[in-house]
């Protein structure tokens, strides 16, 4: 069995089908890209995933947990929170907190993680221990992303590229199973989007999974071990970047790869 | 009288404006906020409840709050006999029972107009805040406290500085029922002196209070000026 198990996910919002049962798998340390054109399910598939929405049917492990189960239908906020943070999201539009400098959206989330798991009766030494480990780990990534002085920065003093990338340090600092990112680039000026597909690029060692939603073809092809192309709620063709893009099979791939080259 | 016995008064009549001031905002936003959360509730009765009650108080004069509130021998001695099947007599009357009693009415009045604003607010912030939170495992509580309120905050501070300012002056409505506020005094003070300025002196004591207000809430707005929402 593979490391992510995805079967027969379906989803609707009212009467459109968005998702009519998706299956695919992915192993430990590949680059699994989605491609497709907008209103495909793409990036409801990937919400569905990260519990943003929630599935008709449909069923996920990942290594031997159980990260999706439509037929539960009432989880406790505790079972959700431990099955969402198996996987890390970065958002298009990054969502930053900017109230919070740069290091505190990286370790803010860890932070309160930290406190809820030592206790009440945790000694502040336990605690203030904790928080530079945090700490450190923070400061790793930013430097991992390349925006170690801005760790004192608030969002709105950044760009939209460095935004992103603090977006994907703060997805890393709780150590996710599989890293999604959807459309990371969309919301990016053309010229930044360079910066933030190098640093994604930098992430693909074997040691992290990753699911990215995406329109950026040429990229796709470079990172992914795997491409989805998803018409219409479905998969409509899956295989290696050479496959998808030097050998195309279904009509609706190759009209879309022709849109997209134009 | 001198001008020194008219101070003198006018000064104690402001301690009793500014108690009831004190008394309502320090009732009223948490009061606020909560009504708030009843009127975003996906909880249909407590949705209903909560919004026909922010109707009936915004839809009808503060004044005439303050005289039913002053008056609760008229209907909440009535109600509590009826629900205990008992046969009390509360004791509120007095100038201090009825102090209280008017503060009641206005933190009432003032929670309901605070929670259109905290809703406004709350329902302003993008619902990717939510979700950001949500992805790196926060609990619901964490996420509202830690990463929405100060944005909420932020966003309120203007229009919640125009209700204060309005609290202030509102005050002066308190005249109907008690007669111990600055605006009762200086009327008092107007009657017995046939002078006029008296009352015109009690409105600077309104205006400078104000003004420090402002001052106060424009640094509120300044010190969230570094992060933008």
């Amino acid at each position: 069995m593979a490391f992510l198990e995805v079967k027969n996910v379906k989803k609707s919002f009212g009467n459109t089908e968005v998702l009519k049962g998706i299956d695919f798998s992915l192993e430990r340390g590949q680059v699994l890209s989605i491609i497709g054109s907008s209103g495909s399910g793409k990036t409801t598939l990937l919400r569905v995933i990260n519990h943003l929405e929630t599935a008709d049917e449909g069923f996920a492990t990942v290594g031997k947990d159980i990260v999706l189960d439509a037929s539960v239908k009432k989880l406790s906020e505790k079972e959700l929170r431990e099955m969402r943070l198996k996987f890390g999201l970065v958002f298009q539009s990054f969502n930053l907190f900017p109230q919070y400098n740069v290091k505190k959206n990286l370790t803010l989330a860890a932070e309160l993680r930290a406190k809820e798991a030592l206790g009440k009766k945790a000694s502040k030494e336990e605690l203030a221990e904790r928080y530079s480990e945090i700490s450190d780990k923070a400061d790793a990534l930013l430097e991992k992303v390349g925006l170690t002085e801005k760790a004192e920065s608030y969002p709105c003093e950044l760009s939209g590229g460095q935004c992103q990338r603090v977006a994907i340090a703060r997805a890393l600092m709780l150590e996710p199973e599989i890293l999604c990112f959807d459309e990371p680039t969309s919301a990016l000026d053309p010229e930044l989007t360079g910066e933030v597909l190098k640093v994604i690029k930098s992430l693909k060692s074997g040691e992290h999974t990753m699911i990215i939603v995406t329109h950026e073809m040429e990229f796709a092809k470079n990172v992914s071990d795997k491409i989805i192309f998803m018409s219409e709620g479905v998969i409509e063709e899956e295989g290696t970047p050479e496959e998808i893009f030097g050998n195309p099979k279904s009509e609706k791939l190759k009209s879309f790869l022709f849109k997209e080259n134009f | 009288m001198t001008f020194l016995q008219i101070t003198t008064q006018l000064l104690e009549g402001f301690a009793y404006t500014l108690t009831i001031f004190g008394a309502t905002l320090a009732c009223a936003l948490p009061l606020g906020l909560l009504i708030a959360f009843g009127t975003m509730s996906k909880f249909k009765p407590l949705n209903l409840v909560s919004r026909g009650f922010v109707w009936v108080i915004r839809g009808t004069p503060l004044m005439l709050q303050i005289i039913f509130f002053s008056m609760p021998n008229l209907w909440l001695t009535p109600l509590i006999n009826f629900v205990f099947r008992s046969n009390v007599d509360l004791p509120i009357r007095g100038t201090e029972a009825t102090l209280i009693m008017v503060c009641v009415a206005f933190s009432i009045n003032y929670a309901c107009y605070f929670s259109e604003i905290f809703r406004g607010g709350i329902q302003s912030i993008p619902y990717g805040q939510y979700e950001a939170g949500m992805v790196l495992g926060m609990t619901k509580r964490q996420i509202f406290f830690r990463v929405v309120l100060l944005q909420v905050v932020k966003r309120i501070v203007p229009p919640m500085s125009n209700e204060i300012i309005t609290l202030v002056k509102d005050t002066a409505l308190a005249s109907t029922v008690i007669m111990v506020d600055l605006f009762t005094v200086a009327k008092m003070i107007v009657n017995k002196t046939v002078d006029i300025w008296p009352l015109f002196y009690a409105g600077l004591f309104y205006l400078v209070f104000n003004g420090l207000l402002t001052v106060i809430l424009s640094r509120v707005e300044k010190r969230l000026d570094y992060f933008k929402v």
